[in-house]
């Protein structure tokens, strides 16, 4: 028996086939991630001659005509000042989280052939999606960094901590609400327009165009609350922290007469990220729910 | 006493024939209160067996059996509605020829992309990256983009990806049907050497004269039942007489 394969290890256990722990395992495939990550961005510019130069063009003229409607003819560079950098600070997060929640919840029915004939743990494809949607993300936080720093950047430590905590919030967030909605995706794809409803209305629904405060004069107090319980929010509001309130100099107020930084930011964050947190285990425990039925259903 | 790799106990298995159903109807029937209208059939129906260590074993049946169901199962690609199954250590499947292959990737990222799903580290699968290659034949054609393979060279480099994982049970559906005469003797070859080295072998194929040679043990299914379990020529001479 000495060349037999079981007596060269020690026995494996005994396993049921198709059940893994989610998230966890996909801690253990890594490289298979890598792998996967890599395939998604290939097949993303497969044919196309600028490739992921498109990663600049699209945000880029998104910000030219945000710039140009909300920032020049409806004015609001004058109570903004530096609004190219307020609002492409908050640009850039409603385009990471577009791309991850938006890519997660087709990447189950895009990779359907492999879901069908192989097991792997099928977290790995919306956590995939995350990555991608980063690899896109920070090319334009470079951008972001270069304008803000021509116009006076200069970020303190707490600063900086606020973009690794909204970027933080804005990926558990889009995993969670990707995951769910991903699941969903499978046996109802009425999902998918549904998804791009809701990020259509993101950019609008946080503080990106304009300034939080026109929120607080217009809504009741119960309203500005929920509106700021919305993770996305929070991050927009840490992005302006870190690459914003800086390059105008700090100011208590602005010139209309506003606060600049929202009241209880942090404190708002906090509840964002738990928020977000409750979403990722929302979404993971859907996930594993439905799961099951992936492969009769894709 | 032998070592048990599959466990397979009161399997059942359903699938819905209905698969078109809109968000309005689902809707719909649940404000009326009531479920929607079960439409299913059983393609697996209190399936049990064990398979020890080292065991080559035929899945066999005609048409629409449950064969495939079952190994997807084993696989884990499939959950069973009811009943449990078990595996010990790696599984691999070749359930279909050149899946999670993808066309846009060159054959060398289809050989670490395929080698990862199936389990094997990035240390293993460059130690015998050159093996998978010189056991495919397609040195040449390696950074090639894989849809522009023939079938054959696609299933050459799929099979040898599969057997060079070196899982504990290996699944293999239907692919020794395609690829040339002497790719296949050479594909009989590894499975006897798999089989040599003490790995267990489930094979689903229509090829009886085939699965009945290598194959020690035939289970046959029909229409989702076990009806029969012995020596694989016995099973294979049983079909025939059905014919």
């Amino acid at each position: 028996m000495s060349d037999n394969v079981a007596s060269q290890l020690a026995l494996p256990p005994m396993t049921t086939p198709g059940s893994g722990r989610g998230l966890l395992d996909v801690l253990h495939r890594r490289f298979l991630l890598k792998l996967i990550v890599r395939k998604e961005l290939r097949v993303r510019y497969r044919g196309s001659a600028l490739g992921m130069a498109w990663t600049y063009v699209k945000p880029l003229v998104q910000f030219g005509v945000f710039f140009l409607a909300m920032g020049v003819f409806m004015g609001l560079r004058a109570t903004v000042p530096n609004y190219a950098v307020y609002l492409f600070s908050g640009v850039v997060v409603m385009n990471f989280f577009g791309e991850a929640f938006g890519n997660a919840t087709r990447s189950l029915v895009w990779n359907a052939p492999l879901i069908n004939k192989i097991y792997l743990p099928r977290e790995l494809f919306p956590v995939s999606s995350l990555w991608v949607g980063a690899v896109h993300f920070f090319p334009q936080l470079l951008v972001l960094i270069i304008a803000t720093f021509i116009t006076g950047w200069r970020p303190n430590i707490l600063e900086l901590l606020a973009f690794v905590l909204g970027f933080l919030i804005v990926a558990v967030f889009s995993l969670g609400l990707g995951m769910l909605f991903g699941a969903v995706n499978v046996y109802f794809r009425d999902a998918e327009n549904l998804v791009e409803l809701i990020i259509m209305v993101a950019t609008w629904i946080s503080p990106v165009l304009y300034h939080w405060n026109l929120v607080y004069n217009n809504f009741p107090v119960w309203l500005y609350n929920i509106y700021m319980l919305n993770p996305l929010t929070s991050s927009v509001n840490l992005f302006h922290y870190a690459f914003w309130y800086s390059s105008i100099g700090r100011p208590v107020t602005l010139p209309g007469g506003a606060q600049t930084l929202v009241p209880d930011m942090w404190a708002w964050a906090g509840a964002g990220l738990g928020i977000a947190v409750a979403m990722l285990f929302i979404g993971q425990l859907v996930f594993r729910k439905l799961e099951r039925r992936f492969a009769q259903e894709l | 006493m032998a070592t048990t790799y599959i466990d397979v106990a009161d399997v059942r298995k359903e699938f819905s024939l209905r698969h078109n159903r809109s968000f309005k109807e689902f809707i719909v029937a649940a404000l009326r209160g009531k479920a929607l209208e079960k439409d299913t059939f059983n393609a697996l129906d209190n399936v049990s067996f064990t398979v020890d260590e080292g065991e080559t074993v035929a899945l066999l049946g005609f048409n629409g059996s449950g064969k495939s169901t079952l190994l997807k199962c084993i696989s884990g690609v499939l959950t069973p509605d009811a009943g449990s199954i078990r595996t010990r250590g790696r599984v691999a499947g070749l359930i279909e020829v050149g899946a999670g292959f993808h066309p846009d990737l060159t054959g060398r990222e289809n050989v670490y992309l395929n080698g990862a799903i199936l389990g094997m580290t990035e240390q293993q699968i460059n130690d015998t990256f050159d093996e998978i290659v010189a056991f495919s034949e397609i040195e040449r054609f390696i950074d090639t983009e894989v849809k522009f393979y023939s079938s054959g060279m696609f299933l050459r480099l799929a099979f040898s990806v599969a057997v060079h994982s070196e899982p504990e049970v290996f699944l293999v559906d239907e692919i020794l049907a395609v690829g040339d005469e002497p790719f296949q003797k050479k594909c009989l070859a590894k499975i006897e050497q798999l089989k040599g080295e003490g790995r267990t072998l489930v094979i689903v194929s229509h090829d009886l004269n085939l699965v009945s040679s290598i194959c020690k043990r035939g289970i046959l299914l029909e229409k989702g039942v076990v009806t029969m379990d012995g020596p694989a020529p016995d099973v294979v001479t049983h079909m025939r007489g059905q014919e």
